[in-house]
């Protein structure tokens, strides 16, 4: 299987209170389970089914993914910045495959 | 007037019970796994329609990817914010699409992502708030070519 490759885009600097956006994207094929190979046999699922979005190591936001979402998953979502300190982003395959990746924001 | 061949008698009851036979299974095969669903997230809550926006496109040429989001008015606070969206697809193979979980750090209880939608169909999301309410919203989608493999 192709590596994965996670990109995020958060903003480097906040200011206090500020509720900012956060966009993640992955590459991966997320094989649902409902397709057949050429001899009509079912490809079993492979996706990623679960992602996180820690600040500091409290958990911000998260999402069960199911086979219905696309190939490549994209999730774009928000954070409220009370202070400085760091993302750590967790997408978790059915395979058991981690992928992680963490940015620090600070508060001017 | 012409009679009837045995033939003829034969094709036209066959159509028939195709006719009457049809309607009857998609809806209960959908129904049950999605209403389940719905009904295991709501638990006892009343389901109240609306107070969610669910964006999504009015024709989706490629249903293999589809953009949606969802966003819930909240205020967001430790004592009053949104926990949990469900987005489900009634017509999909499997119903279930995405579970975003909130918390109060979110700061909005808002989030986007693609999906895939095998034929056209209606859209669900439900939320609950952390009073225990649960809201629910429902938008169709019509989608050219079907996103799910054959």
């Amino acid at each position: 299987m192709a590596k994965s490759k996670p990109r995020i885009k958060v903003p480097k600097k906040a200011a206090k209170g500020d509720v900012i956006t956060l966009k993640t994207l992955i590459s991966h094929k997320m094989e649902s389970g409902q397709r057949k190979d050429k001899k009509g046999e079912k490809i079993p699922r492979q996706i990623i089914n679960k992602f996180t979005c820690e600040f500091n190591g409290a958990t911000v936001f998260s999402c069960d993914i199911e086979p219905a979402v696309s190939a490549n998953p994209y999730l774009q979502f928000t954070a409220k910045i009370e202070e400085s300190g760091e993302f750590q982003f967790t997408w978790t395959a059915d395979n058991g495959d981690v992928f992680k990746k963490s940015q620090k924001i600070t508060v001017a | 007037m012409q009679q009837l061949t045995r033939r003829q008698m034969l094709a036209l009851g066959s159509g028939a019970a195709v006719i009457t036979m049809l309607p009857v299974a998609p809806i209960l095969a959908a129904g049950s796994e999605f209403e389940m669903r719905v009904k295991k997230f709501a638990g006892t809550a009343m389901i109240r329609e609306g107070g969610i926006e669910l964006d999504l496109p009015e024709i989706a040429e490629n249903g293999n990817t589809v953009p949606m989001s969802v966003s819930v008015g909240s205020p967001m606070t430790k004592a009053d914010h949104v926990q949990q969206v469900m987005v489900l697809a009634e017509g999909n193979p499997l119903p279930g699409v995405i579970t975003f979980n909130f918390s109060h750090m979110s700061g909005s209880a808002e989030a986007s992502t693609r999906m895939r939608l095998a034929k056209t169909q209606n859209v669900v999301a439900v939320a609950r708030m952390s009073d225990g309410s649960v809201r629910m919203v429902k938008s169709v989608v019509k989608v050219t070519i079907g996103g799910c493999g054959g």
